[in-house]
């Protein structure tokens, strides 16, 4: 039943004897550790479109000046920012396949293939603090510019929820050493990917704010009533 | 990210030690208990503080231990702590957790570890805020709000060690309320027991539900907000930093937006209103029903307006900014949507007051509390609308009259639910009732003295006393009786704050003294009160989960021999009198 | 049934408050009557329904109270009077909104022929700036201000020239003549408020907001700071004083512009020496003080302040109080100095003195360190003293002196003169010291501060 007849009903009514439809199902245990997940992904998306927002209405200050869109600006052929974007890309892959391979039961692969994920994540980590170590050298330190705080501010908080997530998959990893049931694996790591792609996913969208000439940001400002 | 299953059988080891038991428990119930004693410990340290202020302000020039620095002090921290530390603590931490898995018939939480975190995460919160007393410099003195510039730069107590501390368990505070908030809503959508549909739930799940939804996703605002901040603070970047000076000396920050801060804040600071106010409405709904021996008037129409006041919420948050300098066209949306969520608000007044009509009105302790929340939440809503319709708020806004309304809206009333549901539900936590006369003495004396605190504020305000003003001397709109009936108004405060005392030595006699308390003393029909053991013990249930059977407001249901019917009872066991009139009414 | 009648005994008190409460608006100074028409709307509105739900709230009390034999009836929803209670509840709101809406645009849109003025807000003071003959206001920016720029104005701006600058507390504005008042701060946020007028706005660093009005009576009014900008905010007020045109003319007329502020006279420390001897008399050959004579320390002292003091004996601000008989001796001293070039010389030979030996004060350091917290934001850590923070330096003072000066402010002798605003906001500072242990301490700590020796400021 749709949310909106759920609220439409009228719990007083009496249900005929062994006939009350509420009774007649089970109760809704589902899965909570998703349902959790789900909502904890609602609330790290508020995160990121507030700081995103932020971005948008500090943008139209005279002092903020995009990181990209003329030549001599750091992030107008973004290079290095792509082949992080293909480990992240690698490290997702891997889980996926992970999950894949235990659904088959495949247990040993999948560990492996696990453990890949977690390897590319932490190269993902170190090619981004090589990029701030560029960023820093070529002179857009992190108070120089607004642009500057933020791509140091936004992939700084992205890194942090990675860092979670690898924090939760360890426990994960565990259940394989312990040989927990396949059905266990399976439940955590379906889990753990979710979070995995969602993450791949905020780090595309970081990517092409942060890279966007000041052109493009004006324009999104602009569409957001800055 | 641990699974648990939530079979119907009860926890097969039941903690022994005292350490696991009363410390390192995962039982909802003892951690709700600890979540409330932290909460009530801070909120009377709070209280101290706001009697502080009131020596001040009523006796200015009298206590030379109240410097203009430790004034602001006081009223952030005060501010600060009875907001977050203290009613969204208690309502959701403590009342939410306590009530949520007995009311919706679960054995416990579904992460009951991770509920065990959140208490001592907030704990943490709690401990690092107060540590702020003790370092370099003090507290902040920034106000509730902390607003940029000023709360980071010198001029204003505690920029330095105060600030950060507060930030940091600002921060901390958050991730104990997203662990805590993230069981509340697993558990109330997936640990229901049979027969327990959504409209089935008691109106308290249902606020509890609600609220923490709403804080799950306005919190992350604040800690938005919080790290810029910081950063802004500790590495020197200007996000909400303009190109200002600072005690002559011109600063390297430059071009960043005060105002900015201001929309963050309030996008968590407005539903966070409502994430106090939603358990409450709840709570009291409940309480009403129950002590009215009446079905709650109107049950979907509560639901939904606790829905849409959940979403209406989200985009009112710019009335606290009419006069910030933003641009004024806004107010013309948010005076709008502000005054529209004062009909869905006003409908829930109506609608416990219809709650009472043709009822049969116990006038025991918790429905006094009740009654009196009723009379101050219409007083607080309805000088809102002042402050809502965006010209009125000119001469208003940062005046004692916003002082009056809040506290009297967002203080008193939610603090009336509170002591509504401490009398209400003590018999349940502890097995023993509390005292009838001292709760009297109690009642009347923060009803009436509480209001004679907040009422002539709003005069104040309309004359034009600003707040956070440390002494009111030297100018010359504000008469010499303005002065006088603010030393009145400390006289009153000063009583309501000694007069917590009484209840406060109400419940330790109580805890061993107190009349042994019958299994559901008030004839309540919600699960809670169905439990085998009294108090309940850990699992809740015994052998077998209770199944529900309709939902919890059949009081003096026709034709039923007993004025109440618990909501797990079948029709079948129903003692019925007349059995037409009973058909009749639904059953 | 207590409770029935406590809470009808709150409503008859809280209407008769309402009726008989001297505390209400204060008398209106502005073309804003239509805001104060919304409030009475409003009130008559909201207390319509204040009375009206809590009257019936205790109707229901009274009559559905517990007794034997009552039954509740069972009910579970009302369809049809939850429909009307929403519709007559929204009907109420939208006569309170629409109203409200309708003055609100009022105020966004400042009439075009309104007088612009700017009030600038810092810690914890004000100052204003009109735009002078060309009606336009000069570029601003906050890091352009220093000691001989205190606007921030942008010097190449031509329109910044002859903007007429405000160094003080009180704004005057000729009566019945629409003004939009463009705020702006140095710091942090402030807030402009003046009660009888009934609009205020917050003066927010980085960006300008404005409010308008027009006043209606001539009259003096206090400007309130209502947005908390720290430790000065209660004591950061202004006087808005409402002129007729021809006096406002002649006010504004004799206000300095931009340029004018930009020549500066050089003293002749050789000069200066001459009209020194009269000083020397009791301030001492080397300025050193005299506290038999009651004559201060001059040396080491900022010389703005020793010039902002000067004109004050010179203008009968400082020094005319009653109870203040060593000020009242200056005046006649400061006059010798009235002529602008001379006090220029004065000046620069005081400047040139060196700073004397430290005289020693009793007291608690600890205890004096702990309330001069409350005086460091403007004086300083080492009591050096602020040009922007209007604030002298104390540093050197002799402990006589010092202690007296709080004193005097304590009980207004000085401070207490209307157009003292400098001074009046000690006199509200110095209620946190509430005993002479406390003033005796403070003073102690001070007399122990040693700050390096700072380039001289003129």
């Amino acid at each position: 039943m749709s949310l909106i007849g759920k609220l439409m009903e009228k719990p007083w009514l009496a249900q005929p004897e062994g006939m009350d439809p509420a009774l007649l199902v089970a109760p809704n245990t589902g899965w909570p550790a998703r349902t959790a997940l789900r909502f904890f992904l609602g609330t790290v998306t508020v995160i990121f479109f507030l700081f995103i927002m932020t971005l948008l209405g500090r943008s139209q200050m005279g002092d903020f000046h995009a990181l990209a869109g003329e030549p001599w600006l750091p992030f107008d052929r973004p290079v290095q920012l792509w082949w992080n974007s293909a480990i992240l890309l690698l490290s997702s892959i891997a889980m996926h396949a992970g999950l894949w391979l235990a659904r088959q039961n495949r247990l040993q692969a999948s560990l492996l293939a696990v453990m890949l994920a977690v390897v590319l994540v932490l190269g993902f980590m170190l090619a981004q603090g090589y990029v701030w170590q560029q960023l820093a050298v070529a002179g857009f330190g992190l108070t120089t510019n607004p642009a500057s705080s933020y791509f140091y501010l936004l992939t700084a908080v992205h890194l942090v929820h990675l860092l979670g997530g690898v924090v939760a998959l360890s426990g994960l990893l565990r259940r394989y050493w312990q040989q927990h049931s396949q059905a266990r694996i399976v439940a955590g790591l379906t889990l753990c990917t979710t979070y995995w792609h969602y993450l791949f996913g905020i780090w595309l969208v970081l990517f092409a704010l942060l890279t966007s000439s000041a052109g493009t940001i004006d324009s999104l400002a602009a569409l957001c009533g800055f | 990210m641990t699974e648990t299953a939530i079979a119907d059988h009860a926890d097969e080891h039941h903690p022994s030690s005292f350490a696991s038991k009363y410390i390192w428990s995962q039982d909802h119930k003892v951690i709700a208990i600890q979540y409330s004693l932290t909460a009530i410990f801070v909120g009377l340290v709070a209280l101290v503080l706001s009697a502080l202020m009131r020596l001040q302000l009523g006796f200015p020039d009298h206590f030379s231990f109240i410097s203009p620095e430790s004034y602001l002090q006081f009223v952030t921290m005060h501010g600060m702590i009875m907001v977050v530390y203290l009613l969204t603590a208690l309502l959701l931490g403590g009342f939410g957790n306590y009530l949520i898995p007995l009311m919706i018939g679960a054995r416990d939480m579904v992460f009951p570890l991770l509920n065990m975190l959140s208490f001592w995460t907030y704990l943490l919160s709690v401990l690092v805020l107060l540590a702020s007393f003790f370092v370099p410099g003090g507290p902040t003195g920034a106000g509730w709000t902390l607003y940029p510039p000023q709360a980071i730069l010198p001029g204003t107590p505690g920029h330095d060690w105060g600030i950060l501390l507060m930030l940091i368990s600002l921060g901390i505070f958050i991730v104990a309320f997203t662990m805590g908030g993230l069981n509340y809503v697993c558990t109330i959508l997936q640990a229901r027991t049979k027969g327990m549909t959504l409209m089935r739930m008691p109106l308290t799940i249902w606020g509890i539900f609600v609220a923490t939804i709403m804080g799950l996703l306005a919190f992350p605002a604040l800690l938005v907000s919080a790290i810029m901040m910081f950063m802004d603070k500790v590495v020197g970047t200007s996000f909400f930093m303009p190109a200002i000076l600072s005690m002559g000396e011109v600063l390297d920050h430059t071009g960043g937006s005060p105002i900015l801060f201001q929309h963050l804040f309030w996008f968590f600071g407005h539903p966070e209103v409502y994430i106090v106010a939603l358990p409450a409405f709840g709570i009291v709904s409940d309480i009403l029903a129950t002590h009215a021996r009446k079905n709650i008037f109107g049950y979907r129409m509560m639901v939904w307006a606790i829905v849409v006041i959940g979403l209406l919420s989200f985009v009112v948050w710019a009335h606290h900014m009419y006069v910030s300098g933003m641009n004024p066209y806004f107010g013309f949306f948010f005076a709008t949507t502000t005054l529209i969520i004062a009909v869905p608000t006003a409908l829930k007044v109506y609608n416990w007051i219809l709650t009472l009509w043709r009822g049969n009105i116990q006038l025991t302790l918790p429905m006094l509390f009740a009654i009196g929340f009723i009379f101050t939440f219409i007083h607080g809503g309805l000088s809102g609308l002042f402050l809502g319709n965006v010209v009125i708020d000119l001469p208003l806004s940062d005046t004692y009259f916003v002082v009056g309304h809040f506290h009297m809206v967002m203080g008193l009333s939610p603090i009336l639910v509170l002591y509504a549901a401490i009398y209400h539900w003590f018999p349940k936590v502890t097995g023993r009732m509390l005292h009838t006369g001292l709760g009297k003495v109690h009642f009347w004396a923060t009803l009436i003295g509480a209001y004679s605190v907040f009422l002539p504020m709003h005069y104040l305000g309309m004359l034009g006393l600003p707040r956070r003003y440390f002494g009111m001397a030297g100018t010359e709109y504000i008469p010499e009786s303005a002065h006088l009936l603010n030393a009145n108004i400390t006289v009153a405060a000063i009583l309501v704050a000694v007069v917590q005392l009484v209840f406060i030595a109400n419940v330790i006699v109580s805890l061993r003294r107190g009349e042994k308390a019958p299994a559901n003393p008030w004839g309540a029909t919600t699960l809670e009160w169905q439990t085998p053991d009294n108090p309940p013990t850990h699992g809740n249930w015994g052998p077998a989960l209770p199944v529900v059977h309709r939902w919890a407001y059949d009081f003096s249901v026709p034709g039923a021999k007993d004025d109440f019917i618990p909501q797990n009872v079948p029709n079948s066991a129903v003692e019925v009198t007349d059995a037409k009139a009973f058909a009749e009414a639904g059953q | 049934m207590a409770i029935a009648l406590i809470i009808l005994l709150l409503i008859i008190g809280t209407v008769i408050f309402h009726v008989v409460s001297p505390w209400y608006f204060t008398p209106l100074a502005s073309n804003w009557s239509t805001i104060d028409s919304t409030v009475s709307l409003t009130f008559w509105i909201t207390g319509f329904v204040f009375v009206a739900v809590n009257l019936f709230l205790v109707y229901v009390l009274v009559r559905y109270r517990s007794r034997p034999g009552l039954k509740a009836d069972y009910e579970p929803e009302n369809k049809k009077l939850e429909g009307w209670l929403t519709l007559v509840t929204t009907i109420g709101i939208a006569a309170m909104l629409a109203p409200g809406l309708y003055v609100w645009g009022q105020f966004v849109k400042p009439p075009d022929d309104a007088m612009v003025v700017e009030a600038v807000g810092q810690q914890w003071h004000w100052s204003y700036r009109f735009p002078g003959e060309d009606g336009v206001l000069g570029k601003v920016d906050n890091r352009a201000i220093s000691e001989t720029n205190p606007f921030g104005l942008d010097p190449t701006d031509p329109a910044s020239r002859d903007d007429v600058l405000i160094f003080s507390n009180e704004l005057v504005l000729p009566v019945d003549r629409p003004v939009k008042l463009l705020l702006r701060s140095k710091d942090v946020l402030h807030n402009f408020t003046v009660p009888q007028f009934r609009v205020k706005m917050d003066m927010v660093p980085g960006i300008s907001s404005y409010l308008w009005f027009t006043p209606t009576r001539t009259g003096e009014f206090d400007v309130m700071c209502q947005e908390l900008c720290g430790i000065g905010h209660y004591a950061m007020r202004g006087r808005v004083v409402v002129k007729e045109q021809s006096d406002f003319d002649a006010w504004l007329a004799r206000q300095v512009t931009f340029a004018q502020t930009q020549h500066h006279t050089e003293g002749d420390v050789a000069l200066g020496q001459a009209q020194y001897m009269v000083c020397a008399a009791c301030h001492g050959i080397q300025g050193e003080g005299n506290e038999g004579l009651h004559a201060p320390r001059l040396a080491g002292q900022d010389l703005w302040y020793l010039q902002r003091q000067l004109k004050n004996y010179q203008q009968g601000i400082r020094g005319t109080a009653e109870g203040d008989v060593f000020g009242g001796q200056m005046i006649a001293m400061a006059n010798l100095v009235s002529d602008e070039q001379n006090m220029q010389h004065l000046l620069a030979y005081i400047g040139s003195l060196p700073e004397p030996a430290r005289v020693a004060a009793e007291g608690d350091l600890r205890r004096g360190k702990q309330l001069y917290r409350n005086c460091v934001h403007c004086h300083g850590e080492q009591a050096e003293g602020s040009f922007h923070m209007n604030a002298p330096r104390l540093a050197g003072l002799e402990p006589w002196y010092l202690s007296r000066q709080i004193e005097y402010f304590r009980d207004r002798v000085r401070g207490g003169h209307r157009d003292d605003f400098y001074g009046a906001q000690m006199s509200l500072l110095v209620q946190s010291l509430r005993s002479e242990e406390d003033i005796a301490d403070l003073v102690a700590y001070i007399n122990s501060l040693q700050p390096e020796q700072l380039a001289r400021r003129d």
